[in-house]
């Protein structure tokens, strides 16, 4: 394999009795080389990709998985998924609290990159230090460590709250109120979030070529008019892939939510579509319905990552 | 939480060498106040994001009257490792050690199954041509974007019909599937960094083709083995959603599973156990963050091109 490999590399110099064997080799060493990843994304994702669409058309509960056939039931799970009110509260509850948390991480992000830029070397190592510890955490052990924080007998931030506000704020419950159980969600998850963000933006501000900025101040531009006439355009792309980024992690966030239902959350009043999909599924046993449900969820990421996906294709050549 | 696309593009990139300074460098009187003040929001700002890693700490080394007191304690003023003593070897929960050891063993199969897969998958792609290269990498990108939350009632009855639930392999397979798009991704990128001319002109010194994609490429390749290797010992130690529902019995838990299970809906939480729970978990984390961040930024790549 190797003498005739190393034959066609230099592309025009074969010499043409040679040619004959050497096309064959060429052509099954890149599917030999992608065999095994290919073996592994068929199987285990494509596979399942499939296995999803099948169950969403047909009747599958927990009958089934113990050997009762499935009748096919065409688009009834569909039907039924979107004319039921609760999907659709879900739905917005998982759209506006992505919203809120993309909108505060890239906010936030940007500005902690922008400090960044104007810190001597210690506080900017001081800073990615705290960043980074964040950035460490594991999503699950994180999340525990906010519900001990936000604990309602003797979390730290009711303490605080009580010291610094003078009112009685222990024993406040903050995961029974939805809107105070997002508020808590959002603030974990921005908080995990914006290292990324941070250093992300802060590596593309770097590139902004100098001179240009001190041109911008020269011509008399504020400081405003240069951040969002000279930097942010110098590092749309990047803004592009973290917005889009934040939006899918945002959009499909499970462990934080879930956990956090664990800690005293009302499940019924603070499901997004992934845990709703748990629920649905795993927990209740709609494994059918609740299939129909990942079909539409898939639909929605692939939909929004369109622009991101075609915008990539264009720009590296494949 | 991933290193995401990004980072590939821009350590590719030349980086132009600019003077932060520069732009404000003609007010020097003010310049030092406005640092000083620039400073103090950043220590405080770095406090802010340090907070819950110390109050974890903080309080995994309280005793639990104390944690469970109604004084705060903001430093561990009666320091004791008993919260670690209960969290490891407990009687009431599922045990550390054989998650630990199942956690270890599935990051160690999803880390070196990840990085030779992704090195053979990304050679195929950028230094050869082939019907159905764009495909692939297409639908690469395109699965990237497919939630697991939405696949895993599928993928369960797939490990379920194999009858090997509740076992390492079968995690680690499904871990597998899942960093692979990002580590081809990732890779292709470094790959495409490095120049053939360097490969070809070790074939012309006598090298064969696999041996000059072992001596010449593979080294080169270390910056995007080490992004792809942190996103795949992340995502594998990490993980919480898909092994909640392969691994479900207590001998087979990973960390994230066990360190669930130290809620319960009939008991009170016990906070400090739970919080040294947290760190055994978090700390291996921390420390290979720490230790790979300076690393990661080597330009190995750029300055073999420049040669």
């Amino acid at each position: 394999m190797s003498s005739t490999t190393l034959q066609t590399a230099p592309p025009d110099a074969a010499p043409a009795p040679r040619t004959r064997r050497a096309p064959t080799a060429t052509r099954l060493l890149p599917w030999l080389l992608l065999a095994p990843s290919l073996a592994a994304l068929v199987v285990i994702t494509g596979y399942p990709l499939v296995r999803m669409l099948w169950l969403s058309l047909h009747e599958y509960e927990r009958a089934q998985l113990l050997g009762v056939p499935a009748p096919f039931v065409g688009l009834d799970n569909y039907v039924a998924t979107l004319t039921d009110a609760r999907f659709w509260t879900v739905t917005a509850r998982s759209f506006v609290f992505m919203l809120v948390c993309v909108v505060l991480t890239i906010t936030v992000g940007t500005l902690v990159a922008l400090l960044l830029m104007k810190l001597g070397r210690v506080m900017r190592l001081v800073l990615s230090l705290g960043l980074l510890l964040a950035w460490a955490m594991p999503p699950l052990a994180a999340m525990l460590v906010w519900g001990w924080i936000f604990d309602s007998q003797y979390g730290v931030a009711n303490h605080l709250l009580t010291s610094l506000t003078g009112n009685d704020w222990m024993g406040h419950l903050w995961l029974i109120d939805p809107v105070s159980f997002f508020a808590v969600a959002a603030l974990v998850i921005v908080w995990g979030a914006i290292p990324f963000v941070a250093f992300t933006l802060y590596a593309g501000f770097t590139q902004v070529p100098g001179e240009v900025l001190e041109a911008a101040q020269l011509d008399g531009a504020s400081a405003g008019q240069r951040f969002f006439r000279v930097q942010v355009p110098y590092v749309r792309t990047i803004y592009v892939v973290l917005i889009v980024l934040s939006m899918i992690w945002d959009l499909k966030v499970f462990t934080q939510i879930f956990v956090l239902q664990g800690i005293g959350g009302i499940k019924s009043e603070t499901s997004t579509l992934g845990v709703y999909i748990y629920e649905m599924g795993m927990a209740q046993g709609h494994y059918g319905a609740a299939s129909a449900i990942a079909v539409i969820f898939t639909v929605i990421m692939l939909a929004i990552s369109a622009y991101y996906v075609r915008a990539t294709v264009k720009e590296e050549q494949l | 939480m991933s290193l995401a696309p990004v980072g590939a593009g821009a350590a590719g990139a030349p980086v132009p060498v600019l003077r932060p300074g520069a732009v404000t460098r003609r007010r020097p009187a003010r310049r030092t106040a406005a640092s000083f003040g620039w400073g103090a929001v950043a220590a405080l700002l770095a406090a802010a994001f340090a907070f819950p890693v110390y109050w974890m700490v903080n309080t995994s080394l309280l005793p639990t009257n104390l944690v469970s007191g109604p004084e705060l304690h903001l430093w561990p003023d009666e320091l004791t490792w008993r919260n670690y003593d209960t969290a490891m070897f407990g009687q009431v929960r599922s045990p550390f050690v054989p998650a630990l050891g199942n956690s270890l063993q599935v990051t160690f199969l999803v880390l070196v199954a990840s990085m030779v897969l992704a090195f053979f998958a990304s050679l195929a792609l950028t230094r050869f041509r082939f019907r159905g290269r764009k495909a692939f990498v297409l639908s690469i990108l395109v699965i990237q974007m497919v939630p697991g939350e939405a696949m895993m009632i599928s993928v369960f009855q797939l490990v379920d019909s194999w009858q090997l639930l509740n076992t390492v392999v079968a995690l680690g397979m499904v871990y597998l599937a899942g960093v692979l798009p990002f580590t081809i991704w990732t890779l292709r990128g470094f790959v495409n960094g490095v120049p053939v001319e360097l490969e070809e002109a070790a074939m012309i010194d006598g090298c064969s083709r696999p041996r000059a994609f072992w001596k010449v490429t593979f080294p080169l390749l270390a910056p995007g083995l080490v992004s792809t290797g942190v996103f795949a010992f992340l995502q594998a130690w990490n993980e919480f959603m898909m092994a909640l529902i392969i691994m479900t019995r207590p001998e087979s838990m990973t960390l994230p599973v066990w360190l669930r299970t130290f809620q319960q809906a009939t008991k009170a939480t016990d906070w400090g156990a739970l919080m040294a729970g947290s760190v055994l978990v978090a700390i291996p984390v921390v420390v290979f963050f720490l230790v790979v961040q300076g690393r990661m930024t080597g330009g190995l790549v750029s300055g073999a091109v420049k040669g």
